[in-house]
C-alpha cells in the first residue's frame, strides 16, 4: 500500500478501539492457531496405519493437503490477529486505499496454482482404486447389506456364484441373500457375516444392498463405498498386514445404523484355505 | 420503475401507511415488517435447533442420563436420529436460509438501494406466510404418529421413500418433512423472484451495480441461486411424495426387499434423488453464507473506517462463488457409486471454488490493514466471521479430494467442516447484522458490554466445539451414530466428545446474553440517532426506524460508491452515498 499519510484526515471520533479488546481477540486467535497446529503436528489423533499401498497414497495426499492448508491457515489467522491488534483505533489516521490490482492478481494466481494443483495431484490415489480394473486373479466376494447386517458371499469350490431369487430371501431360515435353491452353482456358496481374505492377494468386493443405502468402511483400507440398492459397485484392494479390522456402515440407514458392524479378517494363505474348506467356519 | 417515480415527488397516495393491527403487523405488505417477521421466525427456530443439538450432545456422552423434553426420560436410538434430522432441517432451512435473506435481506435491500418497498409487496407477504406454514409443518412432524423422521436432513431414498417399513418416523413424520420442505421451496422461489426484480428495477438514480453495497450483492446473487436451486428440490420433493403415496418409482429400484418383504417398485434410481437434492443442497450452502459475506464486508469496512479493499474483486468473487456453486454438487457423492470420472471432475471444480473464497479472505484482511479499527460488537462478530470462515473453509480442501474423502467421508470431520463454514460463520454473520442494524430496525441501541460478553463466549465456544470435532473425524469417528458401543475404536474418542458436549452446553447457555440484550434493548435501550455508526449507505440517511415508505417521500439519488471512508481531503471520515458532490465538506488546502 502506498504511503498516503499526507492525504489522510483525522477522525473527529474519540478512539474506541480499546487495546484490551484488540489484545484479547489477537491472543485468542494465536492460542487457537497454536493448539490446532500442535494437535496436527504431533499427530495426536489419527487413523491407524494403512494396510494397503493405496491407503498409503491417500495418506501422502492427505499430508500434502495438510501442508498447503496449514500454510494458508497460519498466515491468514495470524495475519488477522496482527491486523486486529496493530490497527486498533488508538487515535491514528486510517490509510485510505481502495485496493491493489497487483495484489489481487498475485493471490488469485497463487491460489489457482495451489488449489487446482492439489486437486490434480489428488487424482493418483483416487485413480488407483476406482479407474484401474482389478487383476485377473483377484478373489471375488459379494457384499450384500441390509438393515442392519453385512453378508459376505464366496462362490465356493466351483468358483461360480449361484443365482439369486428375491422371493426366496429369508433371513430367519438362513438364506438372507435368497440364493436360488434350484441352481446347483449356489449349493456350495459360502455366506458369512464377516469378511475373511488372504494377505497380499488382491480382493474385489462387489457391494450392493437389498433395502436402503448402506456403506462399507474400513479405516485401515482408507476405503469407503456406499451400498446402493439397484447397483453393484466393485472396489478392489490388496491388504498387506494380517489382522482383524472393524467394518462399519457410515450411511444413515435407519434405526440400527450405529449397531451395523462387522470385521475384516486378513489371514495367512493357510488360514484362508482352511476357512474356505470349512465352508466359512 | 416505481421508485424513480416516487423520487422527490409526493409519495403519499401510493404509500399510505396501513391502519389497524392486523394489516400493520400480521398480514403486512411492508418489507420491513415482513423482514422482522422472518427474523423472529428464525429466532424461534434457532432456539429450538440449539435445544435439539444440546440434547443430542448429552445423549452422545451420557446416554443413561434422564433428559427433559424426551418422552420416557432416556433417549432411544430413533429419538436421537429424529433429533439429527430435525436439527439439520430446522437450522439449514428455517435459520440459515431465513434470517440472512428473508430477514435482513427483506428489511435492508430496498432501503439500501433507495426503494420504497419490494417490487411485489403482496408476493413478499405470501412468501413469508408460506414459510410460516412450512415451519408449522416441520414442527408438527414431532407430534404425528411414529414421531419425527430419522433419515437425516438429506432424506436419502429408499430410506425416506418406502414409508414406515424402513423405520420409525418414516411414515407420517417423513411425509410432514417432505411437505414442509416443498412449501419452503415454494416460498423461497417467490422470495427470490422478488429480490431479483427489486434489485434490477428499483435502484435509486445513480445506484449503478458497482455502487451497490456488498450486502446487496450478497442478497442479489443469493436470490439468483435460490431461483435456480429451490425449484429443483421442489420437483424432487413432489416426486418423492408420489413415490411414497401414489406408487410411483422415481427413486426406487426393482428388487427392494425390506424385512424379507419384496417391495412393489421398479425402475427408479436412489442416486437420482441425491443428484436432485445436492443440485439444490450445495448452492444452499452459499445461500446461507453469501449474505453473511456481504454483511462481513460491510461491517469490516464501516468499523475499520476504510473502503472495502478491492470492492470490484469482492463483488466479482460473490458472483464467481455463485456460479461455481452450481457445478460442485457431486462432491457430496464421491463414494455414492457415481462414476469415478465424474468424481474427479467434481473434485477439480470444487477445489476451484477455493479461489474466490480466498480472494474474499485476503480482501477482508486488506480492508482491516491500515485501518482505524473500532471494536463495537458487530465488528467483533464480523472479525469472528472471517476467522471461522477461514478455519472451516480450509478443511474443505481435504473433503474436495475424492481420495482423501475415502477416509473422511461421513465422519465428524465433515460435521466440523460444514458447521464452521456454513453454520457458525453464517450465524456470526447474522449476529453481526443484528448488532449492526438493530438501532435502525428498532430505533434503540443494544448494550455493548452484554454484546461483547456474548461474543467472547460464542467465539471461544464455537472453536472449542468444532475444532476438536476434526480430530474425532480424522480418527474415524462416524457421524449420525446414536451410540458408540458397537465399534471398539469409537469408544476411545469418547473423552473428546465429552469436552465438546461441555463446550456446547456453555456456548448454548451463553446465548442468554443475546436474548436478554435483544429484548431489554428493544424496550429500554438508549434512543438511536439516524446514523449511529457514521456509516455511508442509504439506510443511514433515514429515521431509525424508517417510516412506512422508507424515506418519507424524499427518495435519495446516489453519487458515489458505498464505502467512502477516510477519503483524503474530506473533513468527515465518511461520505454518505446520497450526499451531493458540492455538499461534501472538504478540508481547506
Amino acid at each position: 500500500m502506498r504511503n498516503t499519510n499526507q492525504m489522510v484526515i483525522r477522525s473527529r471520533k474519540r478512539e474506541s478501539g480499546s487495546a484490551a479488546t484488540a489484545g484479547l481477540l489477537a491472543l485468542l486467535q494465536v492460542i487457537m492457531v497454536c493448539v490446532t497446529v500442535y494437535v496436527f503436528a504431533a499427530n495426536l489423533y489419527s487413523a491407524p496405519d494403512a494396510i494397503t499401498s493405496v491407503g498409503r497414497a491417500v495418506d501422502e495426499q492427505y499430508k500434502l493437503t495438510l501442508y498447503v492448508t496449514a500454510t494458508v491457515f497460519i498466515l491468514s489467522q495470524l495475519g488477522l490477529a496482527y491486523a486486529v491488534y496493530r490497527f486498533r483505533d488508538h487515535g491514528q489516521k486510517a490509510h485510505f486505499s481502495r485496493g491493489n490490482n497487483t495484489m489481487e492478481f498475485v493471490w488469485t494466481t497463487a491460489t489457482i496454482v495451489l488449489f487446482l494443483g492439489l486437486g490434480i495431484l489428488g487424482r493418483r490415489a483416487w485413480a488407483e482404486v476406482r479407474f484401474t480394473p482389478p487383476a485377473a486373479d483377484a478373489i471375488h466376494v459379494e457384499v450384500t447389506e441390509n438393515q442392519f447386517v453385512f453378508n459376505f458371499r464366496y462362490p465356493g469350490p466351483d468358483g461360480i456364484f449361484g443365482k439369486l431369487d428375491p422371493k426366496q430371501i429369508s433371513a430367519s431360515t438362513g438364506n438372507p441373500l435368497g440364493i436360488d435353491s434350484h441352481d446347483p452353482a449356489g449349493k456350495d456358496d459360502i455366506v458369512v457375516p464377516t469378511l475373511t481374505v488372504p494377505v497380499n492377494h488382491q480382493v474385489e468386493l462387489m457391494i450392493g444392498s437389498q433395502d436402503v443405502i448402506h456403506n462399507f468402511f474400513v479405516r485401515e483400507l482408507r476405503l469407503q463405498q456406499d451400498a446402493v440398492p439397484g447397483l453393484i459397485v466393485p472396489i478392489h484392494f490388496t491388504p498387506e498386514k494380517i489382522g482383524q479390522y472393524e467394518i462399519v456402515c457410515t450411511q444413515l440407514c435407519g434405526l440400527g445404523h450405529s449397531r451395523m458392524h462387522s470385521y475384516l479378517n486378513v489371514v495367512s494363505d493357510a488360514d484362508y484355505d482352511a476357512f474356505l474348506k470349512s465352508g466359512g467356519q | 420503475m416505481s421508485s424513480h417515480a416516487h423520487g422527490g415527488h409526493s409519495a403519499h397516495g401510493a404509500m399510505a401507511a396501513p391502519q389497524g393491527f392486523i394489516r400493520k403487523y400480521i398480514f403486512s405488505v411492508d418489507h420491513k415488517v415482513i423482514g422482522i417477521q422472518y427474523f423472529l421466525l428464525a429466532l424461534t427456530a434457532v432456539l429450538i435447533g440449539i435445544v435439539l443439538s444440546v440434547l443430542m450432545r448429552f445423549h452422545l456422552v451420557w446416554p443413561n442420563v434422564h433428559l427433559p423434553f424426551v418422552s420416557g426420560g432416556q433417549m432411544t436410538q430413533e429419538q436421537y436420529l429424529a433429533l439429527v434430522t430435525m436439527h439439520g432441517t430446522i437450522m439449514v432451512f428455517f435459520v440459515l436460509t431465513t434470517a440472512p435473506q428473508g430477514g435482513f435481506g427483506n428489511y435492508f435491500l430496498p432501503i439500501q438501494i433507495g426503494a420504497p418497498d419490494m417490487a411485489f409487496p403482496r408476493l413478499n407477504m405470501l412468501s413469508f406466510w408460506v414459510t410460516f406454514l412450512a415451519f408449522v409443518a416441520i414442527l408438527a412432524a414431532f407430534f404425528v404418529p411414529g414421531g419425527a423422521p430419522i433419515s437425516g436432513w438429506t432424506g436419502y431414498t429408499p430410506l425416506s421413500g418406502l414409508g414406515e417399513i424402513t423405520g420409525p418416523g418414516e411414515g407420517w413424520g417423513q411425509t410432514m418433512w417432505i411437505t414442509s420442505i416443498s412449501l419452503f421451496c415454494l416460498a423461497s422461489l417467490l422470495g427470490a423472484l422478488n429480490f431479483i426484480a427489486t434489485t434490477i428495477d428499483m435502484r435509486a438514480p445513480g445506484m449503478g451495480l458497482f455502487r451497490m453495497p456488498l450486502t446487496v450483492w450478497g442478497w442479489f446473487v443469493t436470490a439468483i441461486l435460490g431461483l435456480l436451486a429451490f425449484g429443483v428440490l421442489l420437483a424432487g420433493g413432489i416426486l418423492l411424495l408420489l413415490d411414497r403415496s401414489a406408487g410411483t418409482s422415481f427413486f426406487l429400484p426393482a428388487g427392494l426387499v425390506v424385512n424379507d418383504q419384496i417391495q412393489n417398485h421398479a425402475g427408479g434410481s436412489p442416486l437420482l434423488w441425491q443428484h436432485l437434492f445436492w443440485f439444490f443442497g450445495h448452492p444452499e450452502v452459499y445461500i446461507a453464507i453469501l449474505p453473511g459475506m456481504g454483511v462481513a464486508s460491510h461491517v469490516l469496512s464501516t468499523f475499520a473506517r476504510k473502503p472495502v479493499f478491492g470492492y470490484r474483486a469482492m463483488a466479482m468473487a460473490i458472483c464467481a462463488i455463485g456460479f461455481l456453486g452450481f457445478m460442485v454438487w457431486g462432491h457430496h457423492m464421491f463414494v455414492s457409486g457415481m462414476s469415478p470420472y465424474s468424481g474427479f471432475a467434481f473434485s477439480v471444480l470444487t477445489m476451484s471454488i477455493g479461489v474466490p473464497s480466498a480472494i474474499k479472505t485476503f480482501n477482508w484482511l486488506g480492508t482491516l490493514w491500515g485501518g482505524k479499527i473500532q471494536f463495537k460488537t458487530p465488528m467483533l462478530f464480523a472479525i469472528g466471521f472471517v476467522s471461522l470462515f477461514v478455519s472451516g473453509g480450509l478443511s474443505g480442501l481435504f473433503l474436495a479430494q475424492p481420495a482423501v474423502d475415502n477416509l473422511l467421508h461421513a465422519t465428524y470431520y465433515v460435521v466440523a467442516h460444514f458447521h464452521l463454514v456454513m453454520g457458525v460463520a453464517a450465524i456470526f454473520g447474522i449476529f453481526a447484522a443484528t448488532y449492526f442494524w438493530f438501532p435502525k430496525m428498532f430505533g434503540r441501541m443494544m448494550n455493548e458490554p452484554l454484546g461483547k460478553l456474548h461474543f467472547w463466549f460464542t467465539f471461544v465456544g464455537a472453536y472449542c466445539i468444532f475444532m476438536p470435532m476434526h480430530w474425532v473425524g480424522i480418527a474415524g469417528g462416524i457421524r449420525r451414530y446414536a451410540d458408540a458401543s458397537a465399534v471398539a475404536y469409537l469408544q476411545k474418542l469418547q473423552p473428546i466428545h465429552q469436552f465438546i458436549t461441555i463446550a456446547a452446553f456453555i456456548t448454548a447457555a451463553a446465548q442468554i446474553f443475546f436474548l436478554i440484550n435483544f429484548f431489554y434493548s428493544l424496550k429500554s435501550g438508549p434512543k438511536a440517532s439516524k446514523n449511529p455508526w457514521d456509516a455511508t449507505t442509504l439506510e443511514w440517511i433515514t429515521d431509525s426506524p424508517p417510516p412506512h415508505d422508507n424515506f418519507a417521500g424524499n427518495y435519495p439519488s446516489v453519487y458515489r460508491g458505498p464505502y467512502e471512508f477516510s477519503v483524503p481531503g474530506v473533513k468527515e471520515d465518511y461520505i454518505l452515498q446520497s450526499l451531493k458532490p458540492q455538499e461534501v465538506d472538504r478540508v481547506k488546502e
